[in-house]
């Protein structure tokens, strides 16, 4: 089956787009790569190649999970399947 | 995998996989005419660079370990050394002559540019026709000195391209390959796992306190939370979100097998084999130079939007998952492991079409980045000349 995003670890709360010109209410496929699993999600934004893709809703502060690893805290609220980057996220280090 | 290649053992033993003819200026003033016999004899290469001048104390360390250490790499046949003066210029000719190498000085003050370049065209001429006499000869990948670093990286480099040259340093660190990496910044948000991947405590120890300098001079200089620069504006592009996030990606370059033997200052070469940390800026061309000082033969580069740096000493293999970036840019990639992100090949088939590659660049396939004439050398200063 053809995989739009990838997701390291079932932990993790972000998949990572792979494929090109994915539009705002499609359905996805993702592959979880640890656990060797096939989910589905429904993107709530356009989301470019590489980016993050939601994969829970966030509230501000809460602490953001990728590579099963604290990636940063959220500092606007983030709906499961909306666009996750530097408009939400920042670093917790500098 | 391949274990064999085709490359130079020098005189000291240590084995390259490039013939170079090296004019290496001591200083800025120097370039010109170190560009002017490179110019006059076809086939040796100037190594232009933007300092030499009033450095002092460890930035002068560092200036003379980096020439020395590029001088002194394998990939080296033989060295014309051109200073504006002959003190310092005899320094850089005593300290390659240690590899046993031929290696020759020329200064310019009381000789000008010009009958400096007529003097030193001479010796090059000579060393170049001795250069290429010299055979190929069977060598291992054990004996080779590894180097990574990646740029302009975006989340498919976590995912895949990193992952890849960590199959790889997995497969090399079993042959007995020496490996280096570093990026020492890039690390922030992963250091706790390169902590655990120390040999012992006293490596520990050295590689928190490398860690914790750096980290101070962030901090002492730093006018913001660095998120204009650090991720870069191509990272942002890419995906990549926090500093964190980089650097769980970039750690993946290690692998999973070998342990870290030991942390080195930047530009010094390790002593034996195995996993090393190599105190050292992020910035590509800078790091690259870095690990030429510290003797790498060949340098394993995994890039998501597409930097296309290379070096002139230390061919640089150039590899990629992101669909839209080899189709827009392919020009510049040596190795295309796409089929990871589509799930057409695994960790294993990725690792083995890298060092397939490797095996061809050390035989002689010249690289990307040297086909299209990357040649950046880039000293790492410690601070302003005195």
């Amino acid at each position: 089956m053809a995989i739009d995003f990838l997701v390291h670890e079932a932990a993790d709360g972000v998949g990572v787009v792979v494929v090109e010109g994915l539009k705002a209410n499609q359905e996805i496929t993702g592959w979880i790569m640890k656990e060797d699993q096939t989910i589905k999600i429904k993107i709530l934004n356009d989301i470019p190649i590489g980016h993050k893709v939601a994969l829970k809703d966030f509230a501000t502060s809460d602490t953001v999970i990728k590579y099963n690893t604290d990636i940063g805290k959220v500092v606007a609220p983030i709906k499961k399947g909306e666009h996750l980057h530097v408009h939400n996220v920042k670093t917790k280090r500098w | 995998m391949q274990t064999k290649f085709f490359g130079y053992r020098r005189e000291n033993g240590r084995v390259g996989i490039r013939n170079h003819v090296v004019i290496l200026p001591l200083d800025d003033l120097s370039n010109a005419a170190c560009e002017a016999v490179a110019n006059n004899i076809k086939g040796v290469l100037a190594i232009p660079h933007a300092y030499g001048r009033l450095q002092f104390g460890k930035d002068l360390d560092l200036h003379f370990r980096t020439l020395i250490g590029a001088g002194c790499n394998p990939n080296v046949a033989a060295v014309v050394v051109i200073g504006i003066e002959p003190q310092w210029t005899n320094k850089i000719v005593e300290g390659i002559a240690s590899t046993g190498k031929p290696v020759f000085g020329f200064s310019i003050e009381q000789n000008g540019d010009l009958n400096t370049i007529a003097a030193a065209s001479r010796k090059a001429k000579e060393l170049l026709q001795w250069a290429t006499e010299l055979p190929r000869t069977e060598c291992d990948v054990k004996e080779l000195v590894v180097s990574t670093k990646c740029g302009e990286s975006d989340t498919t480099s976590g995912i895949a391209t990193n992952p890849t040259v960590g199959n790889a340093y997995d497969k090399l660190y079993e042959q007995g390959s020496t490996l280096i990496f570093g990026e020492t910044t890039e690390l922030t948000g992963g250091e706790h796992l390169v902590l655990e991947r120390c040999i012992n405590d006293e490596v520990r120890a050295d590689f928190q306190k490398y860690f914790d300098r750096y980290a101070k001079v962030i901090d002492d200089h730093k006018t913001s939370d660095l998120s204009d620069s650090q991720p870069t504006k191509g990272n942002i592009e890419g995906g990549l979100t926090t500093i964190e996030e980089k650097a769980l990606g970039n750690i993946q370059k290690i692998g999973r097998k070998a342990p870290v033997v030991g942390c080195l200052d930047l530009a010094e070469a390790p002593t034996s084999n195995g996993l090393w940390f190599m105190d050292s800026s992020s910035a590509a061309a800078e790091m690259v130079t870095l690990c030429a000082a510290a003797g790498a033969v060949v340098h394993f580069f995994p890039t998501g939007q597409g930097n296309i740096i290379g070096n002139p000493l230390l061919p640089v293999i150039k590899l990629c998952s992101n669909p839209r970036t080899l189709r827009t840019m392919e020009e510049h990639f040596d190795v295309d492991v796409s089929g990871l992100v589509r799930r057409e090949i695994n960790m294993d088939e990725a690792g083995d079409k890298l060092l397939e590659m490797m095996i061809s660049t050390c035989n002689g396939r010249l690289t990307a980045a040297e086909a299209l004439g990357h040649r950046e050398f880039i000293m790492t200063r410690l601070y302003e000349s005195a």
